[in-house]
């Protein structure tokens, strides 16, 4: 590691750091996010109104804050992550009690004109938080088992605290995403496979911690044809949405199944059934080789990182966007149980929308600031 | 930097190990939507059209039933209803309430109305009153802006403008019961209507025609978003009645407060001209579901005034019967028509004496004049002499004792019983005693009208006639549509011969004669004075209760003496004109004493009313396609 590239890009003034940002990556999330404008029109009947318009507002918004993410030195996010983490654990808090002293689930805290959602803080903030402490851990640290015990109280707590809510999804992909970052950091292979184990044999007694509606979401994803009005509806009317797209589709605003309200939250969760719906298979391929590219490239600067919090942080971030795609697609699809995630950057919701780009400005962040060396605790000392 | 370098080994590895099980797991994604979008995809599309259309069913305009002349007897009316669409008025209860200020709504209607708003989806419209008259449609339309959701459907609904004077033949329509659904979608719809009685159900087929189909596109909610195809329906076949209004309006109103039935037919053809029972109901209180109270009051009268006495009533036939007596008396060969009885007012057989009717008997008679002073010791002579077997056979060859197959539901087949019959049915041996109340048409014997009017037809043309009720479409199709002209349709069917020689025939017509035509007769008093109308008929009248013979010793009580229930039964059939016979009428008054008293000035009356129209001479005017207007009923006379 030469002095000098580390310490260029140290020094790399905001307009070099403008240069440096990954255009590449921008474009094909403006590209992704277009097909999401269009469904959106679609799903209004060819109306910008009410969904697109905003979507492109928050979009744009999006990429500001991007931009401004993506320039700041990732030693001040690592700095930063256990405060991000920190106020991400007091709203949730805060939101549980709120629950409980207000009427059922609260997943919203309101400043303002703006609400948001902690929990989805907390999926960016437990990757940063897990980066950082990995970085902090040697190879042999790693290997010991006793290290182990700090990450997973930091996952525990969010995940936890996520599940009172009662919010089954987002817990599923806090600890998916936790899992996949202990993974990546080099958490020896032989405790997966202990904690599957005891996770498998943990299963019954979860299930009898589910909300009657989360059972029945479980027990309809087992079987939906058995009550085709009721709960397996939604995955039924979805399945026929998507066949009878067929290879080519019914063509832009002629999905049936969606204007005619077969389908349910059209904009929302079932968008890719929208979209398959309308553009066939060729379509649905498509978006997903888009959401491949963008893969890849989260990968290609990962691995081109110099520092393990760069490299964690960025992988861990696109492992999250990752499983964001595949339980959105697979739930549609009936491979999963409708649990409520969206379709990044295509669905229409603006939470998930600033949460998403903010994940990329740090991913590109990262690619911003590849050769910088981070020290232990955030610091240049190396 | 040796630490750094195992960390970024086992990241490499461990991040090809992340990137592989992704790419598994996407590849899973590809499958998956392969299998539904190419290898699955028609299963699907099929469903998707399914959710997608919905078909509407069209129902087709009812058949309209016409007399011979076109007269309407059965017609669709156009029903307009109030209906209110909760999503297009802001507040349903106030506009309701608004509607109210027009159209008189009760409480209990706007309930159920609140009730049925609820229940729906906002866009299905409610049903807030029907049948509404010409001036509430003005109203409501006038006051329409102030009437936001508020709007008037057409429907069409089952009249008859005759009511009650052809309930027994046209019949009704109601709403379709669970037991009659067949699987047809469209006996489905919540405001069909089917034949449940009459001509509405024996053509109930015909009638009702072919649904139509529109296909309509909805959303998931059943919105319909437009039209696809449409395929018009099959409207009903009208058809054509046999009867004249007039004279079916006629003999209806001749009863009066009477219970009974009449039967007036064509001798030559069989067609009936006028199937009257009395008394009747309003047929159109069930198009629309009848009140529970009107219903108990139809069921608790005693005059029974559902059911059509006409070919469901069974009752002895008594002296009516005896032509067939005296003919199958003759066609035993075992009598000549010169045969005499003398009767002493009874007969005596064994122990058991048999009473003529008349107190001091005829004297001696002859087969005519038995006929004439309907001489009871006559036929019991008759009747020992020939057997029950005999009597019932020419019973049967004058359609008796058998459903004579008209096209109306509830025939009845009386009875024309034989030695056989008795041992098969009531498992002992035929008495003596038997038949000779046999030869008077009483005892087991049971006829309905229908069958004495076709009894009597069958004697005044020695043919097996058999009555019609209705023209067909293929005899109309063949005639241009046009409607059968009464020449066309009078060399129509060719029944065959009775196989009974004229002389045999002639015999009984002179009784008949004599009885409405010679001072004496039983029925002189009720004959037609106009000679070239006059009629021969024959009275009778059957016991309803025996008279014991504590009755006979303390004097017989006279019918009018006696509760109306336990009165006889008044009889009358008769044929006319009598020297080239046309018309045929069998007739009961339900215990009307005397079949002279009460049958035969009512029968008389109708059949001179039925020669002066002349039905079967006419010919009509109108073609069934060029039908006008719905005439309005005519004015009760």
């Amino acid at each position: 590691m030469s002095i000098l590239s580390s310490s260029r890009s140290a020094q790399m003034s905001l307009p070099q750091k403008f240069g440096q940002l990954n255009w590449g990556l921008i474009f094909l999330l403006l590209l992704v996010s277009c097909v999401g404008f269009a469904m959106l029109y679609s799903a209004a009947g060819g109306d910008f109104q009410p969904w697109a318009v905003r979507q492109m507002a928050r979009f744009a918004i999006g990429v500001g804050i991007l931009v401004l993410v993506a320039m700041v030195d990732l030693r001040v996010w690592m700095r930063f992550a256990y405060l991000i983490y920190g106020v991400g654990l007091l709203m949730l808090i805060w939101v549980d009690v709120a629950g409980v002293v207000g009427m059922g689930a609260q997943r919203w805290i309101n400043i303002g004109p703006v609400s948001i959602q902690p929990s989805e803080v907390m999926k960016v903030a437990i990757v940063l938080v897990l980066a950082r402490y990995f970085h902090g851990l040697s190879h042999e640290q790693i290997g010991r088992p006793h290290y182990l015990i700090w990450p997973l109280m930091l996952v525990a707590m969010p995940a936890g605290l996520v599940l009172v809510q009662p919010d089954l999804g987002t817990a599923g992909m806090l600890i998916m995403t936790s899992g996949m970052l202990f993974l990546l950091a080099g958490v020896r292979l032989w405790k997966f496979a202990v904690l599957l184990a005891g996770g498998g044999a943990a299963l019954p007694v979860a299930w009898g911690f589910l909300r009657d509606y989360q059972k029945q979401r479980i027990l309809t994803f087992m079987n939906p044809e058995s009550d085709p009005l009721g709960s397996g509806y939604h995955i039924m009317q979805s399945k026929i949405a998507l066949g009878s797209g067929g290879i080519f589709g019914k063509g832009f605003l002629e999905g049936s199944q969606a204007h005619l309200n077969f389908l349910p939250e059209k904009q929302t969760d079932f968008i890719f059934t929208a979209l398959a719906e309308e553009w066939g298979i060729v379509g649905g391929l498509t978006l997903l080789a888009l959401y491949t590219l963008i893969i890849v490239y989260g990968y290609a600067i990962a691995l081109r990182s110099r520092s393990q919090f760069g490299r964690l942080l960025a992988l861990g971030l696109t492992s999250m966007f990752f499983l964001y795609v595949f339980i959105n697609v697979a739930m549609v699809m009936g491979l999963l149980p409708v649990v409520g995630v969206p379709l990044p950057l295509v669905s229409y919701g603006g939470t998930s929308m600033l949460s998403l780009l903010f994940s990329f400005g740090l991913i590109i962040g990262v690619y911003v600031h590849r050769d910088l060396m981070v020290g232990r605790n955030g610091g240049h000392d190396m | 930097m040796n630490r750094d370098q195992d960390r970024v080994k086992s990241f490499t590895r461990r991040a090809l190990l992340l990137g592989g099980a992704q790419v598994v797991l996407f590849s899973a994604l590809t499958g998956r939507m392969y299998y539904l979008q190419v290898v699955e995809s028609e299963k699907y599309k099929v469903l998707s059209e399914d959710n997608r259309i919905n078909l509407r069913l069209l129902p087709p305009p009812r058949g309209r039933i016409v007399d011979r002349y076109g007269v309407q007897l059965a017609t669709n009316k156009q029903n307009y209803r109030v209906i209110v669409i909760a999503e297009k008025t802001s507040n349903v209860e106030r506009t309701l309430e608004r509607v109210g200020a027009v159209v008189e709504l009760t409480d209990y209607e706007k309930r159920r109305i609140m009730r049925d708003v609820k229940r729906k989806r906002s866009f299905i419209p409610t049903m807030v009153r029907e049948n509404l008259t010409w001036e509430e449609v003005s109203r409501i339309e006038v006051n329409a802006p102030d009437l936001p959701g508020v709007s008037i459907e057409v429907g069409q609904s089952r009249h008859y403008p005759y009511a009650d004077q052809t309930a027994h033949l046209i019949g009704y329509v109601a709403a379709v019961s669970e037991k009659e659904l067949t699987g047809d979608p469209l006996l489905e719809l919540p405001d069909f209507r089917i034949g449940k009685n009459g001509i509405e159900k024996m053509h109930d087929l015909r009638l009702r025609g072919r649904a139509g189909r529109s296909e309509m596109e909805v959303n998931a909610f059943g919105r319909v978003i437009r039209e696809l195809d449409r395929r018009e329906g099959q409207p009903g076949e009208d058809i054509q009645l046999t009867v004249d209004m007039g004279l079916q309006s006629y003999a209806h109103q001749r009863f009066g407060e009477e219970s009974g039935a009449a039967v007036v037919m064509d001798v030559t053809n069989g067609e009936v001209l006028a199937l009257v029972s009395a008394p009747s109901f309003d047929p159109n209180l069930f198009t629309n579901g009848i009140s529970g109270e009107n219903w108990r009051g139809l069921l608790n009268n005693e005059k029974a005034p559902l059911s059509n006495k006409a070919l469901s009533g069974q009752y002895p036939p008594g002296s009516t019967f005896k032509m067939v007596v005296a003919l199958a008396a003759l066609d035993s060969g075992m009598v000549t028509s010169d045969h005499r009885v003398f009767c002493p007012g009874h007969r005596d057989l064994g122990n058991v004496r048999f009473h003529c009717w008349k107190k001091g008997g005829h004297g001696t008679v002859d087969m005519t004049q038995g006929l004439m002073h309907s001489c009871d010791v006559y036929f019991y002579d008759l009747a020992q002499k020939i057997g029950i077997d005999r009597i019932s056979e020419m019973g049967k060859r004058f359609g008796l004792g058998a459903q004579l197959g008209i096209e109306l539901p509830g025939e009845r087949p009386g009875l024309m019983p034989t030695r056989d019959w008795k041992r098969r049915v009531l498992g002992h041996g035929w008495s003596l005693g038997e038949t000779l109340v046999s030869g008077i048409g009483q005892g087991f014997i049971l006829t309905t009208p229908l069958q004495l009017a076709t009894m009597t037809a069958r004697i005044a043309s020695g043919k097996a006639v058999v009555p019609t009720l209705t023209r067909h479409a293929a005899e109309m199709a063949s005639n241009n549509g046009q409607l059968v002209s009464a020449a066309h349709a009078a060399d129509g069917p060719d029944f065959p011969s009775l196989g009974l020689p004229q002389s045999y025939l002639a015999v009984a017509r002179a009784g008949m004669n004599g009885v409405s035509n010679v001072p004496g007769g039983t029925a002189y008093n009720a004959r037609i004075k106009e000679k070239e109308y006059a009629l021969a008929g024959k009275t009778g009248s059957a016991q309803v209760k025996r008279i014991t013979m504590a009755e006979r010793s303390t004097g017989v009580l006279k019918n009018e003496q006696r509760p109306w229930k336990d009165r006889d039964h008044a009889l009358f059939v008769a044929y006319a004109p009598v020297d080239n016979p046309r018309y045929a009428i069998g007739m009961i008054v339900e215990h009307g004493g005397g079949g002279a008293a009460t049958a035969a000035p009512i029968a008389r009356d109708i059949m001179l009313e039925c020669q002066k129209r002349d039905p079967v001479n006419k010919a009509p005017s109108s073609s069934l396609a060029a039908l006008g207007p719905l005439p309005m009923p005519r004015e009760t006379r």
